[in-house]
């Protein structure tokens, strides 16, 4: 229990393992507690961002998705409208088609009729010519009496 | 142990001699011989165990945290660096706690001071008897194991750490703001008469409450370390009488064993939050 030269010994050895811990162990073990601190805080402000950009990134691809929607629907309206504008162009076509053929058959037949009628006209005047010279018994001039037979032409 | 022939007075006394190696009256050089020898060496002389088992201990704790310290990573780390990093994570803690100013020598002091501390005062769980036992054979008669249970010691620290209070009150406050703080206060007067009178008052009490701080702090440990290391070596006077005493004193010394980490921990804590806050009250401006 002697206070003696021990004392310095003591407050040299302190002061040394102070300086030491100091210079040496302090520093590197504060220092990579730190950067730790740092990288957690970096890491948790990338997962906060990270978590913010797939909320964004959702919107988007709800958006993008009914736009999508809206278009094919659109395309889709178009498409149904165009189809029934072509089949009514093709029954306007085919309508007039048929009317044209219609027409067509129709003065064809006119014109036949005029002929068969025409035909039946110069037949009727013939039979009417040989009927009067039947009837008269006698030579008529046809050339004479073409004014007569012509009016009778007429009159059937 | 030694009981069988020795006196229990004379049992206590070796276990309270340092190991001291000093100048004999007679002029030679060497180690003292029994307490009475030690006494005579006066101040020039130095106790081999408190100086060798503290370096060894404070050459164990910074071999570790320099260990530590050099494998140091800002990853994962490996259980020896987990470990580090709590003590010091804990000594920062206490350290901004308390400090205010901002100076990089505290908190590694306060580190050297806890784990120094506490490396010495575990000391006192090693039975007291293992030890001298063992350098007994040897041939070395005096051991005291315990580095904290040496006023020498902690004096040593705890004047260690006042001539930095001292250092930095100086540095921060100016000779004149030093001097004033244990001149011009806690009394004070406008007149300058009276300002004169109060000074030496002032003075007288200012530096008595700056004295006891470094003497507190090592008397409360070395006080503490002392009384416990006493309870040891009286429980181990028990194994001398017998199997039942000796039982008794077994579990005597176990239960005080038990208590004694809260106490070694305790004290390694006190000295270092103390020294916090000196060296915070040196940094700042009243």
């Amino acid at each position: 229990m002697n206070i003696n030269l021990t004392l310095f010994g003591q407050l040299l050895s302190f002061v040394v393992f102070v300086w030491f811990t100091m210079k040496y162990v302090w520093t590197p073990i504060m220092g990579a507690l730190e950067k730790r601190r740092s990288e957690i805080a970096d890491g948790l402000s990338a997962a906060e961002r990270g978590k913010h950009e797939q909320v964004l990134a959702e919107e988007r691809a709800k958006k993008l998705l009914v736009e999508a929607k809206n278009q094919a629907a659109e395309i889709k309206s178009q498409g149904q409208k165009r189809a029934s504008e072509i089949i009514d162009e093709a029954k306007e076509d085919a309508r007039a088609e048929g009317d044209r053929l219609l027409k067509a058959a129709r003065a064809e037949i006119e014109q036949e009729v005029n002929r068969a009628r025409e035909q039946l006209r110069e037949q009727v005047a013939a039979l009417a010519i040989a009927g009067a010279q039947k009837i008269l018994q006698r030579e008529i001039d046809a050339a004479a009496h073409k004014d007569v037979v012509d009016s009778i032409v007429k009159q059937i | 142990m030694a009981a069988d022939t020795l006196t229990s007075s004379e049992y206590i006394k070796h276990h309270l001699t340092n190991l001291t190696f000093g100048q004999h009256p007679d002029g030679s050089w060497g180690i003292a011989h029994n307490a009475a020898e030690a006494k005579a060496m006066g101040f020039w002389a130095i106790h081999l165990d408190t100086m060798f088992w503290s370096i060894v201990l404070g050459g164990l704790f910074i071999y570790f945290f320099k260990k530590v310290a050099d494998a140091v990573t800002a990853g994962v780390p490996g259980p020896l660096q987990n470990f580090a990093e709590w003590i010091v994570e804990f000594v920062d803690t206490s350290v901004r706690g308390s400090f205010t100013a901002k100076n990089d020598l505290v908190a590694p002091l306060a580190l050297t001071i806890f784990v120094w501390i506490f490396l010495m005062n575990l000391m006192d769980l090693v039975p007291v008897d293992l030890i001298p036992f063992i350098t007994g054979w040897l041939g070395i008669h005096f051991m005291k194991v315990v580095p904290s249970t040496d006023p020498n010691a902690t004096f040593g620290m705890a004047f260690g750490v006042f001539g930095l209070m001292l250092y930095y009150g100086i540095k921060v406050k100016g000779i004149g703001g030093f001097t004033g703080e244990l001149t011009l206060q806690p009394f004070s007067s406008k007149n300058p008469v009276v300002q004169g009178l109060f000074i030496p008052i002032n003075f007288l009490l200012e530096f008595v409450s700056l004295i006891a701080k470094p003497v507190s702090l090592a008397l409360r440990l070395f006080g503490n370390m002392y009384a416990g290391e006493m309870i040891f070596i009286l429980i181990a006077i028990m194994y001398s009488s017998g199997v039942a005493l000796g039982l008794f004193g077994g579990f005597l010394q176990l239960g005080w064993a038990i208590f004694h980490i809260l106490i070694i921990t305790l004290q390694a804590f006190i000295f270092m939050t103390l020294t916090i806050v000196y060296m915070d009250m040196a940094h700042s401006e009243h």
